[in-house]
């Protein structure tokens, strides 16, 4: 007998066909056609008329949704390594080389509480002091607002009180490292607005660039293929389109557009160039530099040489980037005779190019252009063309949101809002601090508050150092950089060692095998949930737009959790119930269910449907409502208005009544910045970080610390980038879905072992004498990695190109020493950060060499 | 007339959801009398090709979905043995998993290679054309899957207009391929014509094609960039002229092998 179940994923909703307690087949969310509301419709500059289809977009991976639950790599069963004693000797050093007993769940959180109780002494009042006791997660292995991360995990070690590492913003980090000092959207991490520019580009533009930029690959990150069809329908209409990108992108044989690779690290050459060309042809928007911006006098005086005695010419530009003068000089100039959006990013911004040495100065860059053609400006926009269509903005709690995350929730009658203790650690520096025994850094990570937040001081340690690492989720080493660091870290011997290190995931990641012991968890088709598509609340308001319908959906248990594995919030309770804590961590003992109920009837939408039809139903489609204005973003500033976008975290408007009503105050008129305005010379680094030549208050050109004019280019005469993945997300699905191995630009299975894809241009292949499907290693003085050929004129000579998110971390031993088969190409990157006190990572800064891997 | 496949190569973005979603169908689902269980990995019912052409900054991608053709007159079911191939009233052509146990000729006989062995089961397995499907009035997973509208299924005499203009493969053997493509682009040949004196590209340069059969004209563009799409391959013969210039003239431009990009072309002033 065939049940239909509704479910949720990072790339979409989908239908779930189970037989027999098992999955047959996974589809895009069926929705019988009567059940689509009436959908929204934009026109074009012939008024020709578009609207979505009825059909839910998900992401590709999706697709082998099934493949992954199913997957050989799950983890089914508790386990410990065989010779870690916590009563006895741990024997750090063995791990990733010892093995694993299956031990019960009992054992397993009678173990756990024990170096609890152990690493966390409670108070008189039963407060812990849980500062040995450091956990951090990956992101969106699963999705839904009751299991992500920040609502059991969150709660728990919360209450325990730990040392939090904070996360850094790794896929938009020179948008959060730079771009609130042009323009504030601190609260959007540095990342743009983008209600309504899906009608507004239809109407108004006539070319967009694509800098950076593979939305048909990165999905608008939760929204799977939605807005292909808007770019298919741009092509249609005759849009022009530029890419700019060291790659030929996959959106880009789509569009078929004009390709420009500068070099990597050179992009912001590139913009410094156009700025020239524009300055002294005089094609830029005065009105609109003179009244909505600061600082262009300084801005003008570095980009003509009067600051530095060079003039930032197309001849210059050139020999940076690798761009013949002639056809910059032909980009400024047609960029300038039209309405242009800069897709400067999948949401506006991020794209690789943000995450290189200095990438603060390249989302600037990005900015100040937008800025010369007087972005708000009908057309003229910066707009990853992955957001932006017309939406019901009746507010609904994505995860990330205080009010659907079990410790600050208003339906928690306890709550554990954050942790006590002072120290902290971050993503990007915790294996050599923990190592050392100390360390410093500065920013929050996500510095969402305020701008000074990027400048906070930390030390480690305060309280004292850690013992426990707690892994949840994911896999860094192919996302960090330099990421032997990590390994490095579990197998550390001596005071700083780590005791006891637990890692709960559903899947066998390139981390799980340094655990001490091994929880296994299910996924969220194997328990209730609710969520909405595409959005996680929190920086990105109101992500819906990046769908063509938006979709709340009640995440339904389709099969029993597989082996023994349970749900995240089970497998804290177990721990939980020995530690004696289990009222306090359950809130009197609610269920997944109770949670997911209080979080529908937060939301205004639960006036419109019940629990009781919604959790019958399984989703609930948003219809657009019949009188939609627009409010193109931006739009406000460049008219000189109160803003009067849905940009509800904006603390210069008012949002009431439950975040749907948007009041404007006395500052709602200004940006986010010190000055209220877009600052060419950034009023806020004047101020907070006066004498820093790495990001100065102008953005300049600075000559990337790894790249091709440094030294080190000589030995390592490759440069490689290592983008978001096409065909995986996150760590995610790659490896645990065995059918992504037989994607060519995926993976490529050679006596049966499936290799991490690395593109080389077909002369630099030549040179080396390697061939599609060769077996190569990717080395420098970091590490090696093994990779699989794909020798192509999709990367220029002298850069080659491999996805930076691989989930195996597969070390074999040479004589070299430790090579990596697996894939992860981030153990060759530089952990440097994007500049002293920019604290982001730069893959994309990487030097390499390249040969046939003879074994 | 009966059923077949329908693909706009023009359409197809290289999303692979075709792929995944037949071995979705197919892999850990057995659908007997039609299909037995296709292994994890190693076979492609339908297989997704991807073409990169020229070089930098001149280079294009197109995808070709690749499945069973459904032939009208199918080579396999000739090397079966007991009807273990047989075809369907519908037009698609099935392999009886359990008739064609042992038969490794049914694999041998196809000249597309689009039949695989199963090394475990002793069987030769290929696309379906998700015929067990179509008795619930779905449509086969590739085509349910598809949001660009590349792949379609239907009844012959309903999509003429397709089939006219639309192309085979290896329509040579004769075989009555049912799996129909429209828009796989031909070869192009582009370059950049710029003044070396301005440092500037040449916009609106005429350029003239010729294969001695056909001609084709084009213009640069902003870029000072040409574009000839959809070429045969062969050997052309291209001139650009431009005021004020000297024309351009490349006498044999040869497309057998691959696209073609001239790069960048200088072009002197014309002296007075």
């Amino acid at each position: 007998m065939e049940k239909v179940f509704t479910n949720l994923t990072t790339g979409g909703p989908i239908s779930v066909y189970v037989e027999d307690g098992k999955i047959t087949r996974i589809r895009p969310l069926q929705v019988p056609e009567e059940d689509y509301p009436k959908p929204w419709t934009v026109e074009d500059k012939n008024g020709k008329k578009y609207s979505p289809p009825k059909a839910m977009r998900v992401a590709q991976n999706i697709m082998a949704e099934k493949n992954r639950l199913y997957s050989e790599d799950r983890i089914l069963y508790p386990m410990k390594r065989v010779d870690w004693d916590p009563d006895g000797e741990r024997n750090p050093q063995n791990r990733g080389i010892s093995g694993y007993e299956r031990i019960s769940w009992d054992e397993a959180a009678t173990i756990i509480a024990k170096e609890i109780d152990r690493l966390a002494p409670r108070d008189e009042n039963g407060v812990f002091d849980g500062h040995a006791i450091t956990a951090l997660t990956g992101s969106h292995h699963n999705w839904g607002i009751v299991g992500y991360k920040m609502a059991p995990f969150g709660r728990f070690f919360s209450m325990l009180n730990y040392t939090p590492i904070l996360d850094n913003p790794d896929s938009w980090e020179g948008w959060m490292w730079g771009a609130p000092h042009m323009w504030g959207f601190y609260w959007r991490l540095g990342q743009p607005e983008q209600f309504d520019l899906l009608p507004d580009a239809f109407k108004n533009t006539d070319m967009i660039v694509f800098w950076s930029n593979d939305p048909d690959s990165t999905h608008g990150i939760y929204s799977g293929q939605e807005s292909n069809i808007w770019r298919v329908w741009m092509k249609e209409m005759g849009m022009k389109c530029v890419f700019i990108d060291p790659f030929y992108n996959y959106t880009n044989a789509v569009m078929d557009g004009t390709w420009f690779a500068p070099r990597p690290g050179t992009d912001t050459a590139l913009a410094a160039a156009i700025a020239y060309q524009w300055i002294i042809d005089d094609t830029y928007d005065h009105f609109y530099v003179e009244n909505r911006t600061v600082g262009f006098d300084e801005f003008k005086d570095y980009i003509l040489g009067k600051e530095d005695g060079v003039p930032k010419t197309c001849e210059w530009a050139a020999e940076k980037t690798g761009i013949p003068a002639r056809r910059i000089r032909a980009l400024a100039k047609e960029w300038a005779s039209k309405r242009v959006a800069i897709a400067g990013g999948v949401r506006g911004g991020e794209g690789s190019a943000c995450r290189t040495a200095y990438g603060t100065e390249e989302a600037r860059f990005i900015i100040a252009l937008a800025a010369m053609q007087g972005f708000g400006k009908p057309g003229v926009s910066i707009w990853g063309t992955t957001m932006g269509a017309p939406a019901d903005y009746t507010w609904f709690p994505g995860y990330a949101e205080p009010d659907s995350q079990m410790g600050k929730s208003s339906a928690a009658n306890t709550k554990y809002a954050a942790s006590s203790v002072k120290q902290r650690l971050y993503r990007l520096n915790y294996p050599e601090d923990i190592m050392n025994g100390k360390g410093e850094f500065i920013g929050d990570g996500f510095c969402g508050q305020s701008i000074e937040q990027q400048f906070v001081q930390h030390e480690y340690p305060i309280e004292g150092k850690v013992k426990m690492l707690w892994r949840y989720g994911g896999s860094f080493m192919g996302t960090m950089t330099e990421t032997n660091r990590y390994v490095q870290l579990y197998r550390h011997v001596g005071e700083n060692q780590l005791d006891t290190v637990i890692n709960q995931d559903c899947w066998f990641g390139g981390e799980a095998k340094y655990a001490d012991l091994i929880l296994p968890a299910c996924t969220n088709l194997e328990r209730n949930d609710l969520g909405e598509w595409s959005v996680g609340g929190g920086y990105t308001t109101h992500a819906e737009i990046g769908n063509n319908w938006r979709v709340i959906v009640r995440e339904q248990k389709c099969v029993e959790p597989l082996g023994e594995s349970k749900s995240d919030y089970e497998i804290f309770q177990e721990i939980a119930k020995k530690l004696g804590v289990w009222e306090q961590y359950t809130d009197g003992g609610k269920t997944e269910d109770d949670w997911a109920e209080a979080y529908w009837n937060i939301s205004e939408l639960s006036k419109r449907m019940s629990w009781e039809e919604f959790n019958k139903k399984g989703y609930y489609i948003v219809p657009v409502p019949e009188d939609y204005e627009e409010h193109p973003a931006f739009r406000w500033y460049y008219e000189g208005r109160d803003c009067d976008t849905q940009d509800y975290l904006n603390p210069k408007i008012k949002a009431v009544n439950n975040m749907n009503t948007m009041e404007p105050t006395e500052n709602s008129k200004e940006l986010g910045t010190f000055s209220g305005k877009i600052e060419f010379a950034s009023e806020s680094l004047k101020k907070l970080s006066p004498e820093d030549n790495e990001r100065p208050a102008v953005p300049h050109y600075i000559p990337s610390w790894e790249g091709h004019e440094t030294e080190l280019y000589k030995k390592y005469p490759l440069q490689i980038i290592s983008p978001h993945p096409r065909f995986s997300f996150h760590t995610h699905y790659d490896t645990h879905a065995s059918w992504l191995d037989e994607i060519p630009c995926h993976r490529m299975i050679i006596d049966g072992y499936a290799y991490w894809i690395a593109r080389i241009n077909p002369k630099d292949a030549k040179e080396r004498g390697i061939k599609t499907g060769d077996i190569i290693e990717l080395y420098n003085d970091r590490g090696s990695v093994l990779c699989a050929a794909d020798v192509t004129y999709r990367v220029p000579e002298g850069v080659m190109h491999s996805y930076g998110c691989s989930a195996k971390y597969d070390p074999i031993t040479t004589e070299t020493g430790a090579t990596d088969r697996g894939g992860c190409v981030n153990i060759l990157t530089n952990k440097r950060w994007l500049s002293k006190n920019a604290p982001g990572m730069a893959p994309n800064s990487c030097l390499i060499e390249v040969r046939k891997w003879e074994c | 007339m009966g059923k077949a496949f329908f693909i706009d190569v023009a359409k197809c973005s290289g999303c692979y959801n075709c792929q995944f979603a037949c071995k979705e169908e197919h892999c850990t689902n057995e659908w007997l009398p039609i299909a037995a269980k296709q292994p994890m990995t190693g076979q492609f019912w339908l297989k997704v090709e991807e073409h990169v052409e020229g070089t930098k900054p001149m280079v294009r991608i197109h995808y070709i979905p690749v499945l069973c053709n459904h032939c009208k007159d199918p080579a396999c079911l000739k090397a079966a043995k007991n009807g273990a191939v047989y075809k369907r009233e519908d037009g698609l052509v099935i392999i009886d998993p359990e008739k064609a146990v042992g038969q490794k000729e049914i694999v041998d006989a196809c000249p597309y290679g689009n039949i695989y062995w199963n090394e475990e089961l002793k069987l030769p397995q290929k696309c379906t054309g998700c015929a067990h499907l179509l008795e619930e009035g779905r449509v086969p997973r590739c085509v349910d899957v598809c949001h660009t509208g590349a792949i379609r299924f239907g009844e012959e005499e309903d999509f003429a207009d397709f089939i006219d203009g639309a192309t085979v493969r290896m329509p040579e053997l004769g075989l009555g391929p049912k799996v129909y493509y429209r828009n796989i682009p031909g070869r192009f040949i582009a370059g950049t014509v710029y003044d070396p004196e301005e440092e500037e590209v040449i916009k609106g340069a005429k350029c003239h094609l010729t294969n001695g059969v056909k001609t084709w004209d084009a213009e640069t563009d902003a870029f000072g960039d040409f574009w000839f799409r959809d070429l045969p391959r062969g050997l052309f013969t291209l001139t650009v002229e431009a005021d004020g210039f000297d024309e351009l003239h490349f006498p044999e431009i040869d497309t057998k092998g691959n696209s073609i990009n001239l790069g960048d072309q200088p072009m002197n002033r014309r002296k007075a």
